[in-house]
């Protein structure tokens, strides 16, 4: 037997996983939530995801190419960049906006920096800044986002249908209601009652917003499969909605304490996507045991000072932006204890 | 208490045991021509004692230990020393060895005979047999076995631990030998705790191995010993010295020490039957068992094999390797060394021979690591691999240092989960010398 043997390092078997597997089956794991979102808010859903999709894929393909180098565009993980991208737009942006938001998330948020694993911060969600911070008022426009079956809020007296634009305009109002005519005040006080009346429906989709925020249900759905999968850990959802849950509740209602709404709080808007697909993106978040837990709680403190007190209705995305940056210096600072080791001093 | 007998992290490799678990162990015909390097174990290589065309019975000596930290090696044919020279090691170089023609006549070194006072001997005249039979770890790290029963005066050994784990895949020697000779590994056992004035003695196995653990356990029943058998959960690197102390006794060793600074020896059920062999009989380390198995083995078996067999020949009596051969492992899946020959021979460390299909002998290529965090989570010793890949790979040794890439134990988690196919234990065992190296030239 004179055939060569193959001589290469320990260890010879492997798991059978790669880049492509989990970036595909974190794409097909949001499926169920894209299906809903073309039932709730009609076809164009689906046009909107189709233009995020492959607008990012040819991005990553030109880049590659122009800058020679290996192309992986097959990895999946444009794909997956271009999908969530279009999950963070409402219905009725214009059909160019996804592709510049993909195109922009792409070509600046990872090529730039040398591709797949070495972005500091989410393309998608860098996308969804960068088309927010463009055209702001292209990207709030929710009046007709309204979901098959009605909104739960059912309110048309404010500009907008989501339901925390509703809840922080009420809010407005009821903090300073002196400053308010008693009808709008009660006006406020009704939506809110109504909003917080129909939770329920929150969970299951009735809600106006973007395109892949809506049903957490169909949301926690992908997110178990990839949790069982281990795809996605525990940690980060879990900190980032028991920080905000646990603000909401305490800082929530608008004139006490302890009051909140935190139901409300968990099923309006963006958290769940948030928390579950983005936050929990391997790249840009640590990937230390401790280093994860600060990272969800440090998001969660930010989406609940946004929301709260800052100048937009939702924070979900700027608050994951923001702790992608400091994910390095956490992961620095929180080395795991080795075994049989002391504290380090 | 309910404190799970287990470590932090760790894999779950599939086990490819089922066949070979089944397997009785068949005695592997004496090679031709045997090729016994005089290195087979960690430490000072032993010193050939015999010449060309000298005469040796099976238990000779043909070379002698080389310092403290060393250990004879012996014949294990009767026959003429042919040549000293080098030839192919499983380790890879080549290494001095004594080459013996086998004459068939099998003929036993006399003094190779069963003491019927080797339970009154002293300890010193134990320790002197351990050393003379040139015992050295058998799991796969040969460390000679004299040194380990005879730890610094400062260190109190309470406990011995044998391992019976076997957690890397495919191999199957330890469970046969427990389940076929459980005898001899409980009086090497009652021997090696004699020698320390241990008190406890403390068997370990997986639980994929149920039968073992009954027969191990009616065996220590039989004997009276007062012995505790556990069955541990299915787990890659259970049978890590650590991970093992820290499983069973819940002891941690501290980083950059020894299981002797808490207390404890490990040693491979093999071993310590070879221990009993070793005082009761003055036999020496000659023969071990050997799981010859994989996908592209015609037909697995557990083999008792002289050391000094040139693989091909183990293979051969396994049918031969198929067509498909493209791998030969020597050792574990998991941690063991890719062979570039079969002319080189069974050591006292060769636990298995391992040969994969060609289609499974290449690792895919390396992607970018996408920072999923799988190596980090899998890290039996809490080290983040991620981080020292990549310390390793800008040359950045001193910050894999402070990430205490020292205490790596080598024992592949890290690469076997990572999706972008990174061989970071590869990469950790590289920095682990030039680190090492470092030290050295500072002082
Ligand atoms: S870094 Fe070392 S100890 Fe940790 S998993 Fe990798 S090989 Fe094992
Ligand atoms: S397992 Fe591989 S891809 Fe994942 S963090 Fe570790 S090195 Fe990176």
């Amino acid at each position: 037997m004179d055939k060569k043997l193959v001589v290469s390092s320990s260890p010879h078997i492997l798991i059978k996983e790669s880049t492509p597997k989990i970036m595909y089956t974190v794409t097909a794991s949001l499926i169920p939530a894209g299906i809903g979102a073309v039932y709730f808010f009609g076809i164009r859903a689906l046009w909107i995801m189709l233009i995020g999709i492959v607008s990012a894929v040819i991005t990553e393909f030109v880049i590659a190419k122009m800058l020679k180098k290996p192309v992986t565009v097959t990895d999946g993980s444009a794909v997956l960049t271009g999908l969530l991208l279009s999950y963070n737009v409402s219905v009725q942006v214009p059909l160019w906006m996804p592709a510049v938001g993909a195109f922009f998330g792409i070509a600046v948020g990872k090529m730039v920096f040398g591709g797949l694993g070495y972005n500091p911060m989410n393309p998608a969600l860098l996308g969804r800044a960068f088309l927010l911070a463009s055209w702001p008022a292209k990207m709030t426009v929710f009046d007709k986002a309204v979901p098959q079956g009605g909104t739960v809020s059912g309110i048309d007296m404010m500009t907008s249908a989501t339901p925390l634009n509703v809840y922080k305009s009420s809010h407005e109002i009821l903090a300073n209601s002196s400053q308010y005519s008693i009808e709008k005040v009660q006006q406020a006080n009704e939506a809110l009652g109504k909003l917080y009346d129909s939770i329920e429906g929150l969970f299951w989709g009735k809600i106006g917003g973007c395109i892949g925020e809506t049903s957490a249900a169909l949301l926690l759905l992908g997110a178990a499969f990839l949790m069982y999968k281990r795809y996605i850990g525990w940690k980060i959802p879990f900190f980032y909605i028991g920080t905000v849950a646990v603000l909401s509740w305490i800082f929530g209602a608008p004139d006490s304490y302890f009051g909140g709404n935190v139901l409300f709080a968990l099923f309006s808007g963006g958290l769940i996507l948030g928390a579950f697909y983005m936050a929990t993106d391997m790249v840009t978040s640590p990937v230390t045991f401790r280093g994860r837990i600060y990272f969800g709680i440090g998001c969660g403190v930010i989406t609940f000072i946004i929301r709260r007190y800052g100048g937009y209705p939702e924070g979900v995305s700027y608050s994951i932006l923001l702790m992608n940056l400091v994910a390095p210096l956490l992961d620095r600072y929180t080395q795991p204890k080795i075994f049989g080791g002391r504290k380090k001093k | 208490m309910l404190r799970k007998k287990t470590f932090t992290g760790g894999v779950h490799p599939p086990e490819f045991k089922s066949e070979g678990e089944k397997k009785k162990v068949e005695t592997c015909p004496a090679p031709k021509t045997a090729i016994i390097p005089v290195s087979q174990h960690i430490g000072a290589p032993a010193q050939p004692v015999v010449e060309r065309g000298d005469t040796v019975k099976i238990g000779d000596v043909v070379a002698k230990a080389g310092g403290f930290v060393s250990a004879p090696v012996h014949a294990t044919i009767s026959g003429k020393v042919k040549k000293i020279e080098k030839r192919p090691h499983p380790l890879g170089q080549n290494v001095l060895s004594v080459i013996i023609e086998n004459d068939q006549a099998d003929e036993w070194n006399p003094d190779i005979q069963f003491d019927e006072q080797y339970e009154k001997q002293s300890t010193a005249e134990m320790i002197q047999r351990i050393s003379a039979a040139g015992l050295a770890g058998m799991g796969g790290a040969t460390f000679p076995t004299h040194v380990k029963v005879k730890p610094p005066d400062n260190k109190k050994i309470d406990t011995v631990i044998l391992n019976g784990a076997e957690c890397e895949p495919f191999l199957t020697a330890d469970h046969r030998l427990m389940l076929e000779e459980p005898e001899r590994v409980l009086k090497g056992l009652q021997l090696i705790m004699r020698i320390l004035g241990a008190q406890t003695g403390l068997i370990g196995i997986e639980n994929n191995k149920p039968d073992a653990v009954r027969v191990m356990k009616a065996k220590v029943n039989e004997l009276g010993l007062p012995y505790k058998v556990t069955s541990l959960p299915v787990k890659y690197p259970q049978g890590a010295e650590k991970q093992l102390i820290k499983a069973l006794k819940n002891r941690k060793v501290p980083a950059g020490g020894l299981p002797m600074d808490v207390g404890c020896v490990v040693q491979n059920v093999g071993t310590a039957a070879a221990v009993y062999d070793a005082i009761a009989y003055k036999k020496p380390l000659i023969e071990r068992i050997v799981s010859v198995a994989g996908p592209a083995i015609k037909e697995p078996k557990n083999l008792l094999v002289r050391i000094g067999t040139p693989f091909a020949e183990v293979l051969e009596c396994c049918g031969g390797p198929t067509e498909e051969m493209g791998k030969l492992i020597m050792g574990g899946p998991m941690m063991g060394l890719a062979q570039y020959t079969l002319d080189a021979p069974v050591i006292k460390g060769t636990s298995g021979l391992i040969a994969m299909k060609e289609t499974q002998s290449f690792r895919p290529p390396e992607t970018v690591c996408i920072s999923c965090a799988h190596c980090v989570d899998v890290c039996p010793m809490g080290l983040v691999p991620k981080a020292l890949g990549q310390f390793v790979k800008h040359e950045r040794y001193n910050d894999a240092k402070s990430y205490h890439i020292l205490d790596c134990i080598e024992c592949g988690s890290c690469s076997y989960v990572c999706p972008a196919h990174i061989n970071l234990v590869h990469l950790v065992k590289f920095g682990k010398l030039k680190v090492i190296e470092q030290q050295k030239k500072a002082g």
